[in-house]
């Protein structure tokens, strides 16, 4: 194929892509095990380095790189479109007060009660 | 070129170009972007599954904590390592498919059948133990002994979105079963080899997705 083969990826490419992959899947479970404070902070880290990874399989396995941007467009409308559900689910979830019948009592009784829902309980 | 005119041409030197594309390329890119359409459903098929993760995970941040020690990291690991490799193998069939190297075809092809066998070997071997362990989703669950409520919700997120990724590696396994068979047959050519484009496409989302699915199941701090 004239079009896609103007500037493709070598096997040289494709073993360093695979070196950083594996490099990178070992400071995954290395971080995983370091404390930085708090444990949403271990989740960001885990997903930066997964969407590192993903951003490497795509860009050169799936040879986003060196194409036409059509099939970017397309990908990244869909991410764009998956990160936005899930802003939205998360957002919600983290800002109103536990519905869980059996999540509530267990979270007051370890005084683990989220900022948000103390926020209210203050304020009534 | 006119379009009109080269579709009126028939295409006796090329079997497989069907009539209604005018050129090899033209074919191969439009189906490109077919698969890519095809694999942003895919992203919503299982970010929905994402969704429901981090809400229950928001919501009972200490059970899963406490159940996602039941997994071994050791195996989660490797299996990753597999998986990654799988997609190296798979890059290279791709590259030799579009370089007309039938044997090294051949060859990458069958490595990264064997790498998703050995992926869902793995699977068997943790399925299996979770099995014993009573540790199921839902109302099956049956582990005795936990320390904090609800562990189950974990085990059934673990089971739907390894389970749907399981059955995407054993889909693709069948489908390079097929390029292998085809590939030895000699179908595939520098001209001709978007089969084998298409389904490096699809491998290495199926790979991606693990690769989030890893972290997020075993390596809970």
């Amino acid at each position: 194929m004239s079009t896609a083969s103007q500037a493709e990826s070598s096997p040289r490419t494709y073993l360093r892509v695979l070196a950083a992959l594996l490099a990178l899947t070992a400071v995954t479970v290395l971080a995983a095990g370091v404390n930085f404070g708090a444990p949403s902070i271990n989740v960001v880290i885990a997903l930066a380095i997964a969407s590192l990874k993903g951003s490497l399989v795509a860009l050169y396995f799936m040879h986003l790189r060196h194409e036409r941007p059509m099939n970017a467009v397309i990908f990244l409308t869909g991410m764009a479109m998956l990160a936005i559900f899930l802003m939205f689910c998360f957002l919600d979830t983290a800002s109103r007060e536990p519905v869980a019948p059996s999540a509530a009592p267990a979270a007051q009784a370890a005084g683990a009660l989220r900022p948000s829902s103390a926020r209210i309980l203050r304020a009534s | 070129m006119s379009l009109s005119g080269a579709a009126a041409e028939p295409h006796t030197e090329q079997p497989f170009l069907q009539h209604h594309f005018a050129l090899p390329e033209q074919q191969a890119e439009a189906s490109k972007i077919g698969m890519w359409l095809f694999l942003v459903t895919e992203i919503l098929l299982f970010g929905g599954l994402f969704a429901g993760y981090g809400v229950m995970r928001m919501l009972h941040a200490e059970a899963f904590h406490q159940a996602h020690a039941h997994l071994d990291r050791a195996l989660g690991a490797l299996n990753t390592v597999v998986l990654l490799v799988s997609s190296f193998t798979m890059a290279m069939a791709v590259h030799s498919a579009r370089r007309g190297e039938r044997r090294k075809l051949v060859l990458f092809l069958a490595l990264t059948l064997s790498l998703a066998g050995v992926f869902l070997g793995v699977k068997y071997v943790e399925y299996s133990h979770k099995f014993h362990d009573g540790l199921l989703p839902g109302r099956l669950y049956a582990h005795r002994g936990d320390a904090t409520a609800g562990q189950f919700m974990f085990f059934s997120f673990y089971f739907l979105m390894t389970g749907l990724h399981g059955l995407h590696v054993a889909a693709g396994m069948a489908v390079i079963a097929w390029l292998l068979r085809r590939a030895r047959r000699g179908e595939f050519s520098a001209r001709y080899y978007t089969p084998v484009d298409l389904t490096g496409l699809y491998w290495h989302l199926v790979d991606m997705i693990w690769i989030y699915l890893f972290p997020m199941l075993y390596l809970i701090s």
